[in-house]
């Protein structure tokens, strides 16, 4: 965890009288599970949004792998590699399942104006589709319309459109939003095998998930950030036991 | 874009092969009406280039454009202010003058307005064709609002030699046929292409597609821009045929009963609209023998259209296909599979 591979510096959003971010400072480093919990409004999903281009900060700044990427579009943000999945599902529910991952592969052609080979003669997408269907454990479901799956494959979905895109550092807001309880248990395990690939910035609710595979914790309440660093100091700091946590967490 | 059900190919190929031989049968079908719906037949297929182009725009890239007679006006004038005054001009000039001109117009029309979206866009289409229409209705220098003859059909030689003689009719009936083919052709390559399936993920949600890593105002504008030169193209066959051109063909008018055809036909499938076209124009047609006043049966059948087939008649006709295909049942859906059809992306 010695090399810094995204740092946000003093990250403040305004909406405006709201302040929704303020003065957030963290760091992710090399192989780095950074889990982002809080309350609801705690300003997560703003975080989320600035770090991947969606919202340009009002203040402060956010460098990635040593450059500054604070205020560029989405698209640049995803193909310097910084992969993301949204809180509320964001698919193409007419497309197949194998055609929602096909179209993330193919945004690492570079360019997608090509105009006569049909589509499916480009052998690197299809692996790359094919690899994100697998990752995400929806192979059996390849030629099924995302409309017509249910909404926890939907969300395995999200993450293997995500991971289509060969990443090499992840965002996933609330990957388990929604979720049944089984279907949980299964992303989990699927985060989990991330976790050993690729660095990242997790927000989620369950806390169960969160402390299993988390290294760094930050708590955001009211768009402040509460306390952060390693997992277990954060988790024993008195003013998240009683901010946040509450009385339930007695069990461990 | 997938492939279309083997029935339905059928279908429309013989639909094709049926359209290709009224040059041969028709006279023995309608009598001396033969030459009226022989040029009626070519103007239809005119504008169903225009449709299946902008189909690409509305049906597939969901981008409601409302300019697309602006384009096909702007390369019907273009030629008749290139060509010779007493001649007839050559193809070789006058077509890529004319489609130039309206690529370039597409070009700069959406690099303005290619950021706006739903109905801003569609407001935006409008002001900008009518502001081209006016230029054509309130200056002298293109017959004003009376239009402008263009003097002969181009000529189409090499090394002195004719090629083809476009003022003969039945000659121009087959030319504007193979040009409609070959535009579908091209834009169903283009639609199972990687740039098809861009544009169909913006039309579906074009949030994520930026997410992903594309930026969708350049392929919206791309495909803007195809659209806009196919029309173009259109209009030169038109200027062709009529070898006249009024502001009437600038008119959002036209751009709005293309958007209907392409409505009427099935958005998004291209072959629909092209189907769209000639039931727009047959229903014109017949409605319009009936009463003066064709806009008021023509509105209802569209309501209805839309109440009962919201997918157009690609929509009837697949809906048919289905229920053909599956009487024969297991046997069709094995060999989908083995086909590997899920490969093709996309359709409806
Ligand atoms: N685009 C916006 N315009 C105005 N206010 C916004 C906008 N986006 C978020 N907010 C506000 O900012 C605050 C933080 O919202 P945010 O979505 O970041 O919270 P969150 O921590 O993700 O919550 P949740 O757990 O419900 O997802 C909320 O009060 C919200 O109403
Ligand atoms: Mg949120």
């Amino acid at each position: 965890m010695t090399d810094t591979v995204l740092r946000t510096d003093h990250l403040t959003k305004r909406f405006g009288g709201l302040t929704a971010v303020k003065d957030v400072s963290i760091t992710v480093g090399q192989r780095e599970v950074h889990a982002i919990i809080g309350p609801n409004g705690a300003g997560k999903s703003t975080m989320v949004n600035m770090l991947t281009g969606h919202l340009p900060p009002s203040e402060g700044q956010i460098l990635f792998r040593g450059r500054d990427i604070t205020g560029m579009p989405p698209n640049r943000i995803s193909q310097i590699g910084i992969g993301r999945s949204f809180q509320r599902t964001n698919i193409f529910p007419s497309f197949t399942c194998r055609e929602n991952c096909w179209l993330a592969a193919q945004s690492r052609l570079g360019n997608s104006f090509r105009f006569f080979l049909p589509a499916s003669r480009y052998q690197r997408v299809r692996t790359l589709a094919e690899k994100g269907l697998e990752l995400c454990g929806l192979s059996h479901r390849a030629d099924t319309p995302a409309s017509a799956i249910s909404h926890g494959e939907q969300r395995q979905l999200e993450i293997g459109m995500v991971l289509a895109t060969e990443p090499d550092f992840l965002v996933l807001d609330e990957p388990m939003a929604g979720m049944g309880q089984e279907e949980s248990h299964r992303l989990v395990s699927l985060l989990r095998r991330l976790t050993t690939d690729y660095p990242l910035v997790l927000v989620e609710h369950d806390m169960d998930a969160v402390f299993s595979i988390a290294d760094t914790l930050t708590v955001m309440v009211n768009g402040e950030v509460l306390a952060s660093g390693p997992l277990d100091q954060v988790r024993s700091d008195p003013a998240v036991q009683e901010a946040y946590l509450g009385d339930g967490e007695e069990a461990y | 874009m997938r492939s279309l059900p083997r029935s339905v190919q059928v279908f429309l190929l013989a639909l094709t092969v049926l359209l290709a031989f009224y040059p041969v049968f028709g006279e023995m079908l309608v009598g001396d009406r033969y030459d009226y719906w022989l040029q009626k037949l070519t103007s239809v297929m005119i504008l169903a280039i225009m449709a299946v182009s902008l189909d690409l725009l509305v049906g597939v890239t969901g981008m409601v454009s409302i300019a697309h007679a602006a384009f096909f006006g702007l390369a019907g004038y273009t030629m008749v202010m290139v060509a010779p005054e007493w001649d007839a001009g050559s193809i070789w000039i006058l077509l890529p003058a004319a489609v130039l001109a309206a690529a370039l117009a597409a070009l700069v029309m959406g690099v303005l307005i290619i950021r706006t979206h739903g109905i801003f866009f569609i407001m935006a289409t409008i002001a900008f064709s009518q502001m081209i229409y006016y230029i054509f209705h309130d200056s002298d220098f293109a017959g004003g609002s009376d239009g402008t003859y263009l003097f002969g059909a181009p000529t189409v030689e090499l090394f002195g030699r004719e090629l083809l003689n476009l003022s003969d009719r039945v000659t121009l009936f087959y030319v504007t046929l193979v040009s409609l083919l070959l535009v579908y052709l091209l834009l169903r390559t283009m639609l199972r292409a990687p740039f098809g399936r861009v544009l169909f993920g913006i039309k579906e949600n074009e949030e994520r597609v930026r997410a992903m890593g594309y930026n969708p105002l350049y392929y919206k504008l791309v495909a803007f821009v195809i659209g806009g030169t196919l029309a173009g193209f259109a209009g030169v066959l038109s200027a062709t045929q009529y070898q006249f051109i009024d502001p009437s063909q600038v008119n959002w008018h036209l751009s709005a009963e293309v958007l209907i055809m392409v409505i009427l036909g099935g958005l998004g499938t291209l072959w629909g609209p092209i189907l769209g076209a000639f039931a727009f124009e047959g229903l014109h047609y017949w409605f319009s023998s009936m009463t003066r006043y064709w806009e008021l049966p023509m509105g209802v059948v569209v309501i209805l259209m839309v109440l009962v087939l919201p997918k157009g008649i690609a929509g009837g006709v697949m809906w048919v296909a289905d229920k053909l295909e599956r009487r024969p049942s297991q046997k069709v859906q094995r060999e989908e599979t083995a086909a590997g059809r899920p490969m093709e992306v996309k359709h409806d």
